[in-house]
């Protein structure tokens, strides 16, 4: 009986010891040398080929189902929108007058509005064009075959019983490290080394932390990354962003307090490095942001202070308004687009929806975070330039890079209403057509 | 699937639907995400508050009277059907519709019924009747504090004169569509591209 407890025992240690070296030889290793084994690689292309058979699955099984009716394909879009403008629909005959069917132009914009919008599609997750394996993603599918069931089913074991268990110890062994290692590092005294340690301490326990989520990161144009004393500006999709960004480069963040584990975790991070953390209600205050702002990029030693100008997370099929505020302060401006790949994980956090740790559970258990991150040319606001025209023109240059669309709506519109201004512009719009030189049916009434 | 509260919808209903409004199958479905999606508070139904979230549609001058088209009469929460039903107003009439039975039920997008939509904007007591005060609301709505109250006044004395013809100072329903006809393509005018 002895023996065989002792054998169990063995045999355990033995199993221990092999996992504590395959984690420190294939995880730990890589992450502090920032070398990549290839292995979320090799994962990644088999997952993309297993998507692919299960879109002809799909096709075909619809294809059977359907037979009768031409509508396949899913298409992107429920309506198609008329783009005339105001002044051509409501004009008609003649300028200067008023028609009872001027309703007919507002009541049609009004329903395709209904029907689709441009802005509150953008605060929950894009559609996919084909079903990528995940019962989240699943809205509309009826039963296709019985074998992509069984790699549905399949893929729910890997994911849940494989991959989650194996996640979670990763992200509680980085956040433990993380807390750890800038307790130890925040004991030295301010200088070089200190801010050298801090830095790597930074970017170990990030790259860590996209290692945990399977996170597969592609930069480009490095040679155009962020300098101390620069403001990096990029796309938020989700506190990802964050991550993924530390994992490259050292950042000073501006963000609100948080409380609960994010709290904790901030608070760590303040005890190495000078990041610019705000009070819900000092957010308000802006002139109090561009100072903080202002008073860190004129210390050239610090390090690129990382912005996200939309201040919301939105859904990474377009880019929204930016906020003025951090192109009003000078200094060079560090363009980043970040673009996920829908297929393998939603990373967009819909903040009204799920809680931080639904979130991070949605995430610990898709596939893959699939991302390219772009490192744009720096940009300065010219002499004429105001602000916004330039806060639009690094939102352009964002876009353009991440095959985004553009839109002019503000991000915040997630939680609050529309400004009434924007009524009032649409009905001097109006007027302008049914009134002509001041004078009002001159002629007739239409 | 996850934590949508009615996510699936019953193949008859969709075929009621269809039937009743003309969608078809594809966009019935496309449509029910898109009213799942601004039913934030997962009961199945939209409120007036719903359709304020949406911001072109917060910004269109007569987007409280569209708001109020989609509910009927007297009550605050529209289901899914009586969603569908007024988007069908908008649906472009096909050419195989236009001949079809004459002795089933109007459909919903024909175009009588549009006109009887772009009506409704106006008539608010639901009298038949544009009344000279009904109108200066709506007019009023449309042009916001642009125009002073008696240009307005004239605007609306101008355009029930030229539009009466019974002498009751009031435009009917009848006196409404010869009036628009004569000037607007009411096809064009009132149909949203759905796309299958």
């Amino acid at each position: 009986m002895e023996e065989s407890r002792e054998g169990h025992g063995l045999t355990e240690d033995k199993i221990l010891s092999i996992w504590m070296i395959l984690f420190v030889a294939l995880i730990l290793l890589p992450s502090i040398f920032r070398v990549s084994l290839g292995i979320s690689h090799f994962y990644m292309k088999i997952v993309v080929k297993m998507l692919e058979w299960a879109t002809l699955q799909i096709e075909e099984g619809v294809k059977k189902q359907k037979a009768m009716a031409p509508e396949n394909l899913i298409s992107t879009g429920i309506i198609q929108r008329d783009e005339t403008p105001m002044e051509k629909e409501v004009v008609g005959r003649c300028r200067g007058c008023f028609s009872l069917a001027d309703v007919m132009y507002f009541s049609k914009k009004g329903c395709e509005a209904v029907a689709e919008d441009e802005v509150t599609r953008r605060f929950s997750s894009e559609e996919l064009l084909s079903w990528n394996l995940l019962s989240r993603t699943n809205a509309n599918l009826h039963h296709v075959s019985w074998k992509l069931a069984a790699v549905w089913v399949t893929g729910i074991l890997i994911r849940y019983c494989l991959l989650l268990p194996f996640r979670i110890c990763l992200s509680i062994f980085s956040i433990l490290l993380l807390m750890l290692a800038t307790t130890v590092v925040g004991q030295f005294p301010n200088g070089r080394v200190k801010g050298w340690l801090s830095n790597q301490v930074q970017m170990i326990c990030a790259t860590l932390g996209v290692r945990c989520l399977s996170g597969i990161v592609h930069f480009h144009n490095r040679e155009n990354k962020p300098q101390e004393g620069g403001i990096c500006v990029a796309n938020h999709t989700s506190p990802l962003d964050v991550l993924i960004l530390a994992s490259d480069g050292c950042y000073s963040l501006v963000g609100q307090v948080h409380g609960g584990l994010m709290g904790l975790i901030q608070k760590s991070c303040m005890q190495t490095a000078q990041h610019v953390l705000f009070e819900r209600s000092e957010m308000k205050d802006r002139h109090l942001v561009r100072k903080k702002i202002r008073e860190h990029i004129a210390d050239k030693a610090k390090l690129p202070i990382l912005i996200f100008p939309e201040g919301t997370c939105i859904n990474n099929t377009s880019v929204m308004m930016f906020k003025k505020g951090s192109f009003e302060v000078g200094g060079t401006i560090h363009p980043v687009a970040i673009k996920y790949d829908p297929r393998f994980g939603d990373a967009f956090w819909n903040s009204t929806k799920h809680s931080i740790m639904t979130y991070a559970f949605n995430v610990l258990t898709s596939w893959a975070i699939v991302c390219n991150v772009w490192y744009l040319p720096p940009m300065v606001k010219e002499e004429e330039e105001d602000a916004v025209h330039f806060a639009d023109r690094v939102k352009a240059v964002i876009a353009a890079r991440a095959g985004m669309s553009v839109l002019p709506w503000d991000g915040g519109l997630k939680r609050r209403k529309v400004k009434e201004s924007f009524k009032e512009e649409q009905q001097k719009k109006y007027c302008q057509i049914v009134i002509e030189n001041g004078s009002v049916g001159s002629g007739s009434v239409c | 699937m996850g934590s949508r509260a009615s996510t699936l919808l019953r193949d008859e209903e969709i075929e009621e639907i269809k039937k009743e409004t003309g969608f078809s199958h594809s966009q019935i479905t496309r449509l029910y995400s898109r009213f799942t999606s601004l039913d934030k508070g997962e009961n199945g139904t939209l409120s007036r508050e719903d359709f304020q979230r949406i911001p072109e549609l917060a910004i269109n001058p007569l987007g409280d009277r569209i708001i109020n088209a989609f509910f009927p009469e007297g009550e605050d929460q529209v289901n899914f059907r009586g969603f569908m039903r007024t988007l069908a107003h908008f649906r472009p009439i096909e050419d195989n519709e236009k001949s079809k039975d004459q002795n089933g039920p109007e459909p919903l997008n024909s175009r009588s019924n549009k006109l009887h939509f772009a009506f409704r904007l106006y008539d608010l007591d639901k009298d038949d009747k544009i009344s000279r005060d009904e109108l200066l609301q709506v007019l009023r709505m449309m042009v916001g504090v642009n125009i002073s109250d008696e240009q307005l006044g004239s605007i609306a004395d101008r355009t029930i004169q030229e539009a009466d013809q019974d002498g009751d100072s009031a435009i009917s329903f009848a006196e409404f569509v010869k009036q628009v006809l004569e000037k607007v393509d009411v096809e064009q005018k009132m149909s949203i591209r759905f796309l299958h």
